[in-house]
Protein backbone atom coordinates (compact mmCIF):
# COMPACT_ATOMS: atom_id res chain seq x y z
CA UNK A 1 0.00 0.00 0.00
CA UNK A 2 0.87 3.66 -0.25
CA UNK A 3 0.27 5.43 3.09
CA UNK A 4 0.83 9.18 3.43
CA UNK A 5 3.09 9.12 0.43
CA UNK A 6 5.25 6.21 1.61
CA UNK A 7 5.10 2.51 0.81
CA UNK A 8 3.78 0.53 3.76
CA UNK A 9 2.80 -3.08 4.33
CA UNK A 10 -0.74 -3.81 5.40
CA UNK A 11 0.49 -6.93 7.17
CA UNK A 12 -2.36 -9.31 7.88
CA UNK A 13 -4.97 -6.54 7.87
CA UNK A 14 -7.82 -6.81 5.41
CA UNK A 15 -9.95 -3.98 6.79
CA UNK A 16 -9.12 -0.36 7.43
CA UNK A 17 -9.96 -0.72 11.13
CA UNK A 18 -7.54 -3.63 11.47
CA UNK A 19 -4.81 -1.80 9.59
CA UNK A 20 -5.12 1.36 11.71
CA UNK A 21 -4.92 -0.66 14.90
CA UNK A 22 -1.96 -2.76 13.75
CA UNK A 23 -0.10 0.34 12.55
CA UNK A 24 -0.76 2.16 15.84
CA UNK A 25 -2.95 4.95 14.50
CA UNK A 26 -5.65 6.12 16.90
CA UNK A 27 -8.79 5.50 14.84
CA UNK A 28 -10.86 8.02 16.81
CA UNK A 29 -8.36 10.79 16.04
CA UNK A 30 -7.78 10.31 12.31
CA UNK A 31 -9.69 10.76 9.09
CA UNK A 32 -8.83 8.56 6.13
CA UNK A 33 -8.96 9.13 2.41
CA UNK A 34 -8.81 5.86 0.48
CA UNK A 35 -8.01 6.16 -3.22
CA UNK A 36 -9.14 9.76 -3.14
CA UNK A 37 -12.47 9.20 -1.36
CA UNK A 38 -13.17 10.02 2.29
CA UNK A 39 -13.95 6.92 4.33
CA UNK A 40 -16.81 7.64 6.76
CA UNK A 41 -15.48 7.08 10.25
CA UNK A 42 -18.28 4.64 11.03
CA UNK A 43 -17.21 2.48 8.08
CA UNK A 44 -13.60 1.66 9.04
CA UNK A 45 -14.46 -1.91 10.03
CA UNK A 46 -16.30 -2.52 6.77
CA UNK A 47 -13.75 -0.89 4.47
CA UNK A 48 -11.40 -3.39 2.79
CA UNK A 49 -7.72 -2.54 2.27
CA UNK A 50 -5.60 -4.09 -0.46
CA UNK A 51 -2.02 -3.85 -1.65
CA UNK A 52 -2.91 -1.39 -4.42
CA UNK A 53 -4.69 1.07 -2.16
CA UNK A 54 -3.49 4.61 -1.62
CA UNK A 55 -4.33 5.95 1.84
CA UNK A 56 -4.04 9.42 3.27
CA UNK A 57 -4.35 9.31 7.06
CA UNK A 58 -4.78 12.75 8.59
CA UNK A 59 -5.24 14.24 12.03
CA UNK A 60 -5.50 17.64 13.66
CA UNK A 61 -2.50 19.59 14.81
CA UNK A 62 -2.20 23.06 16.30
CA UNK A 63 -2.78 25.80 13.75
CA UNK A 64 -4.22 29.24 13.26
CA UNK B 1 -34.91 52.36 29.50
CA UNK B 2 -32.87 49.33 30.54
CA UNK B 3 -29.13 49.50 30.33
CA UNK B 4 -27.43 47.07 27.97
CA UNK B 5 -25.35 44.50 29.85
CA UNK B 6 -22.44 42.29 29.00
CA UNK B 7 -24.70 39.28 29.45
CA UNK B 8 -27.06 40.24 26.62
CA UNK B 9 -24.24 40.63 24.12
CA UNK B 10 -24.18 37.23 22.53
CA UNK B 11 -22.51 36.67 19.20
CA UNK B 12 -24.09 34.34 16.64
CA UNK B 13 -22.21 32.39 14.08
CA UNK B 14 -23.39 29.44 12.05
CA UNK B 15 -26.45 28.92 14.23
CA UNK B 16 -24.41 28.85 17.45
CA UNK B 17 -24.32 31.50 20.16
CA UNK B 18 -21.01 32.60 21.64
CA UNK B 19 -20.22 34.83 24.61
CA UNK B 20 -16.51 35.19 23.92
CA UNK B 21 -15.43 37.25 20.93
CA UNK B 22 -11.85 36.09 21.07
CA UNK B 23 -11.01 33.21 18.75
CA UNK B 24 -7.80 31.43 19.66
CA UNK B 25 -5.43 29.79 17.21
CA UNK B 26 -3.80 26.67 18.60
CA UNK B 27 -0.51 26.70 16.69
CA UNK B 28 3.02 27.25 17.94
CA UNK B 29 2.58 26.38 21.60
CA UNK B 30 2.90 23.20 23.59
CA UNK B 31 -0.05 20.85 23.85
CA UNK B 32 0.61 20.71 27.59
CA UNK B 33 -0.31 24.41 27.81
CA UNK B 34 -3.53 24.07 25.82
CA UNK B 35 -6.04 23.72 28.65
CA UNK B 36 -4.48 26.55 30.67
CA UNK B 37 -4.29 28.87 27.68
CA UNK B 38 -7.87 28.12 26.63
CA UNK B 39 -9.05 28.81 30.18
CA UNK B 40 -7.20 32.13 30.38
CA UNK B 41 -8.42 33.12 26.91
CA UNK B 42 -12.01 32.36 27.86
CA UNK B 43 -12.36 31.36 24.24
CA UNK B 44 -15.20 29.26 22.84
CA UNK B 45 -13.73 28.74 19.37
CA UNK B 46 -10.32 27.18 18.69
CA UNK B 47 -8.75 26.77 15.27
CA UNK B 48 -6.91 23.65 14.15
CA UNK B 49 -4.98 22.46 11.11
CA UNK B 50 -5.18 19.10 9.32
CA UNK B 51 -1.95 17.27 8.55
CA UNK B 52 -0.69 13.78 7.73
CA UNK B 53 -0.88 11.67 10.86
CA UNK B 54 2.13 10.02 12.42
CA UNK B 55 2.04 7.15 14.88
CA UNK B 56 2.97 7.53 18.52
CA UNK B 57 4.02 11.04 19.55
CA UNK B 58 2.76 13.19 22.42
CA UNK B 59 -0.95 12.49 21.96
CA UNK B 60 -3.41 14.33 19.79
CA UNK B 61 -4.45 17.94 20.13
CA UNK B 62 -8.09 16.85 20.41
CA UNK B 63 -7.18 15.20 23.70
CA UNK B 64 -6.11 18.60 25.05
CA UNK B 65 -9.01 20.81 23.96
CA UNK B 66 -11.80 20.97 26.55
CA UNK B 67 -15.15 19.50 25.52
CA UNK B 68 -17.82 21.94 24.49
CA UNK B 69 -15.57 24.27 22.51
CA UNK B 70 -16.35 24.82 18.86
CA UNK B 71 -13.60 23.43 16.65
CA UNK B 72 -12.72 25.61 13.70
CA UNK B 73 -10.49 23.64 11.30
CA UNK B 74 -8.60 25.75 8.81
CA UNK B 75 -7.65 24.76 5.27
CA UNK B 76 -4.04 25.84 5.60
CA UNK B 77 -1.87 24.24 2.97
CA UNK B 78 -4.53 24.71 0.29
CA UNK B 79 -3.24 26.60 -2.74
CA UNK B 80 -6.51 26.63 -4.68
CA UNK B 81 -10.23 26.13 -4.18
CA UNK B 82 -10.20 22.40 -4.89
CA UNK B 83 -7.57 21.72 -2.22
CA UNK B 84 -9.47 23.84 0.29
CA UNK B 85 -12.70 21.97 -0.45
CA UNK B 86 -10.91 18.64 -0.01
CA UNK B 87 -9.47 19.67 3.37
CA UNK B 88 -12.83 21.07 4.53
CA UNK B 89 -14.62 17.81 3.79
CA UNK B 90 -11.94 15.76 5.56
CA UNK B 91 -12.02 18.06 8.57
CA UNK B 92 -15.79 17.80 8.82
CA UNK B 93 -15.55 14.03 8.94
CA UNK B 94 -13.19 14.39 11.90
CA UNK B 95 -14.90 17.16 13.89
CA UNK B 96 -18.44 16.12 13.18
CA UNK B 97 -19.09 19.87 12.95
CA UNK B 98 -19.54 22.10 9.95
CA UNK B 99 -17.36 25.12 10.75
CA UNK B 100 -14.39 25.76 8.46
CA UNK B 101 -11.93 28.64 8.22
CA UNK B 102 -11.13 28.86 4.55
CA UNK B 103 -7.53 29.70 3.74
CA UNK B 104 -6.44 29.56 0.13
CA UNK B 105 -2.83 30.68 -0.04
CA UNK B 106 -0.81 30.30 -3.22
CA UNK B 107 1.85 32.76 -2.04
CA UNK B 108 4.50 31.27 0.22
CA UNK B 109 6.42 34.45 0.94
CA UNK B 110 3.72 36.74 2.34
CA UNK B 111 1.02 34.09 2.91
CA UNK B 112 -1.53 36.34 1.26
CA UNK B 113 -4.85 34.73 0.35
CA UNK B 114 -6.35 34.27 -3.11
CA UNK B 115 -9.74 35.95 -2.81
CA UNK B 116 -11.07 34.64 -6.15
CA UNK B 117 -10.28 30.99 -5.35
CA UNK B 118 -11.68 31.50 -1.86
CA UNK B 119 -14.97 32.70 -3.32
CA UNK B 120 -15.08 29.58 -5.51
CA UNK B 121 -14.54 27.35 -2.48
CA UNK B 122 -17.30 29.12 -0.52
CA UNK B 123 -19.78 28.56 -3.35
CA UNK B 124 -19.23 24.81 -3.15
CA UNK B 125 -18.95 24.44 0.62
CA UNK B 126 -21.90 26.65 1.55
CA UNK B 127 -24.11 24.48 -0.64
CA UNK B 128 -22.84 21.46 1.31
CA UNK B 129 -23.91 23.03 4.60
CA UNK B 130 -20.58 24.34 5.80
CA UNK B 131 -20.32 27.42 7.98
CA UNK B 132 -17.68 28.98 5.77
CA UNK B 133 -15.45 31.61 7.39
CA UNK B 134 -13.09 32.98 4.74
CA UNK B 135 -9.70 34.43 5.55
CA UNK B 136 -9.32 37.20 3.01
CA UNK B 137 -7.43 40.18 1.73
CA UNK B 138 -9.69 43.05 2.82
CA UNK B 139 -11.43 44.13 -0.35
CA UNK B 140 -15.04 45.27 -0.53
CA UNK B 141 -15.83 43.74 -3.93
CA UNK B 142 -14.44 40.35 -2.88
CA UNK B 143 -16.23 40.51 0.47
CA UNK B 144 -19.55 41.11 -1.28
CA UNK B 145 -18.91 38.13 -3.54
CA UNK B 146 -18.08 36.01 -0.48
CA UNK B 147 -21.28 37.10 1.21
CA UNK B 148 -23.29 36.29 -1.93
CA UNK B 149 -21.57 32.90 -2.18
CA UNK B 150 -22.79 32.03 1.32
CA UNK B 151 -20.00 32.97 3.74
CA UNK B 152 -21.08 33.09 7.40
CA UNK B 153 -18.59 35.83 8.28
CA UNK B 154 -15.70 37.67 6.68
CA UNK B 155 -12.19 37.33 8.11
CA UNK B 156 -9.97 40.10 6.74
CA UNK B 157 -6.27 40.08 7.54
CA UNK B 158 -4.82 42.89 9.62
CA UNK B 159 -1.27 42.16 8.49
CA UNK B 160 0.53 39.11 7.07
CA UNK B 161 0.04 35.88 9.01
CA UNK B 162 2.33 35.52 12.00
CA UNK B 163 3.79 39.01 11.61
CA UNK B 164 2.42 40.63 14.80
CA UNK B 165 2.39 43.92 12.88
CA UNK B 166 -1.08 45.09 13.84
CA UNK B 167 -3.92 46.79 11.98
CA UNK B 168 -2.06 47.73 8.82
CA UNK B 169 -5.28 47.33 6.78
CA UNK B 170 -7.37 49.41 9.21
CA UNK B 171 -9.08 51.61 6.60
CA UNK B 172 -10.08 48.68 4.38
CA UNK B 173 -11.44 46.75 7.35
CA UNK B 174 -13.50 49.82 8.33
CA UNK B 175 -15.10 49.75 4.88
CA UNK B 176 -16.05 46.08 5.31
CA UNK B 177 -17.59 46.82 8.72
CA UNK B 178 -19.62 49.65 7.22
CA UNK B 179 -20.80 47.85 4.12
CA UNK B 180 -21.03 44.11 4.76
CA UNK B 181 -23.92 42.81 6.82
CA UNK B 182 -21.99 39.83 8.19
CA UNK B 183 -19.74 39.51 11.23
CA UNK B 184 -16.30 40.93 10.41
CA UNK B 185 -13.66 38.97 12.31
CA UNK B 186 -10.09 40.22 12.07
CA UNK B 187 -7.78 37.30 11.44
CA UNK B 188 -4.00 37.39 11.15
CA UNK B 189 -1.38 39.95 11.96
CA UNK B 190 -2.73 41.28 15.24
CA UNK B 191 0.28 41.50 17.54
CA UNK B 192 -0.87 43.26 20.69
CA UNK B 193 -3.96 43.38 22.86
CA UNK B 194 -4.29 47.12 22.13
CA UNK B 195 -4.65 46.30 18.43
CA UNK B 196 -7.32 43.71 19.15
CA UNK B 197 -9.08 46.29 21.28
CA UNK B 198 -8.97 48.83 18.47
CA UNK B 199 -10.38 46.31 15.99
CA UNK B 200 -13.29 45.73 18.34
CA UNK B 201 -13.78 49.49 18.91
CA UNK B 202 -14.06 49.85 15.14
CA UNK B 203 -16.97 47.42 15.15
CA UNK B 204 -15.47 44.03 14.41
CA UNK B 205 -17.59 41.17 15.70
CA UNK B 206 -14.61 39.21 16.98
CA UNK B 207 -10.84 38.96 16.78
CA UNK B 208 -8.71 35.92 16.13
CA UNK B 209 -5.12 35.63 17.26
CA UNK B 210 -2.53 32.89 17.46
CA UNK B 211 1.05 34.02 16.99
CA UNK B 212 0.67 37.08 19.23
CA UNK B 213 -0.30 34.77 22.08
CA UNK B 214 2.00 31.87 21.23
CA UNK B 215 5.13 34.02 20.96
CA UNK B 216 4.47 36.02 24.14
CA UNK B 217 6.71 35.68 27.16
CA UNK B 218 3.88 34.08 29.12
CA UNK B 219 1.36 32.47 26.80
CA UNK B 220 -1.49 32.07 29.29
CA UNK B 221 -1.19 35.64 30.61
CA UNK B 222 -1.17 37.02 27.09
CA UNK B 223 -4.26 34.96 26.24
CA UNK B 224 -6.00 36.61 29.17
CA UNK B 225 -4.74 40.05 28.12
CA UNK B 226 -6.25 39.51 24.67
CA UNK B 227 -9.55 38.38 26.14
CA UNK B 228 -9.72 41.52 28.29
CA UNK B 229 -8.77 43.77 25.37
CA UNK B 230 -11.37 42.22 23.08
CA UNK B 231 -14.03 42.58 25.76
CA UNK B 232 -13.05 46.21 26.41
CA UNK B 233 -13.12 47.06 22.73
CA UNK B 234 -16.51 45.46 22.37
CA UNK B 235 -17.89 47.47 25.29
CA UNK B 236 -16.48 50.63 23.72
CA UNK B 237 -18.11 49.87 20.37
CA UNK B 238 -21.45 49.29 22.06
CA UNK B 239 -21.06 52.44 24.11
CA UNK B 240 -20.15 54.55 21.09
CA UNK B 241 -16.84 56.37 21.14
CA UNK B 242 -16.81 60.00 22.22
CA UNK B 243 -16.27 62.63 19.57
CA UNK B 244 -12.81 63.80 18.62
CA UNK B 245 -11.94 67.49 18.19
CA UNK B 246 -10.02 68.40 15.05
CA UNK B 247 -8.36 71.28 16.89
CA UNK B 248 -8.36 73.12 20.18
CA UNK B 249 -9.61 71.84 23.50
CA UNK B 250 -12.76 71.67 25.55
CA UNK B 251 -12.44 71.74 29.32
CA UNK B 252 -13.89 68.79 31.18
CA UNK B 253 -14.36 70.86 34.31
CA UNK B 254 -16.60 73.91 34.51
CA UNK B 255 -14.44 77.01 33.99
CA UNK B 256 -16.61 79.55 35.75
CA UNK B 257 -17.71 80.00 39.32
CA UNK B 258 -14.58 80.63 41.35
CA UNK B 259 -11.41 82.51 40.45
CA UNK B 260 -12.71 84.14 37.28
CA UNK B 261 -16.29 84.60 38.43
Amino acid sequence: MQVNGEPMSRGQATTLAAFLEAADFVAARVVVERNGAIVPRAAYADTPVGDDDVLEILFFVGGG
Amino acid sequence: MSLPTVADDAFELGGKTFRSRFILGSGKFSLDLMQTVVAHAGTEIVTLALRRANVGGPGNILDHIPAGLTLLPNTSGARNADEAIRIARLARELTGGNFVKLEVIPDAKYLLPDNAETIRAIEVLAREGFVALPYMQPDLVAARAMRDAGAAAIMPLAAPIGSNRGLTTRDMIAILIAEIDLPIIVDAGIGRPSEACEAMEMGCAAVMANTAVATAGNVALMAEAFAAAVAAGRLAARAGLGRRLTSGAEASSPLTGFLRN
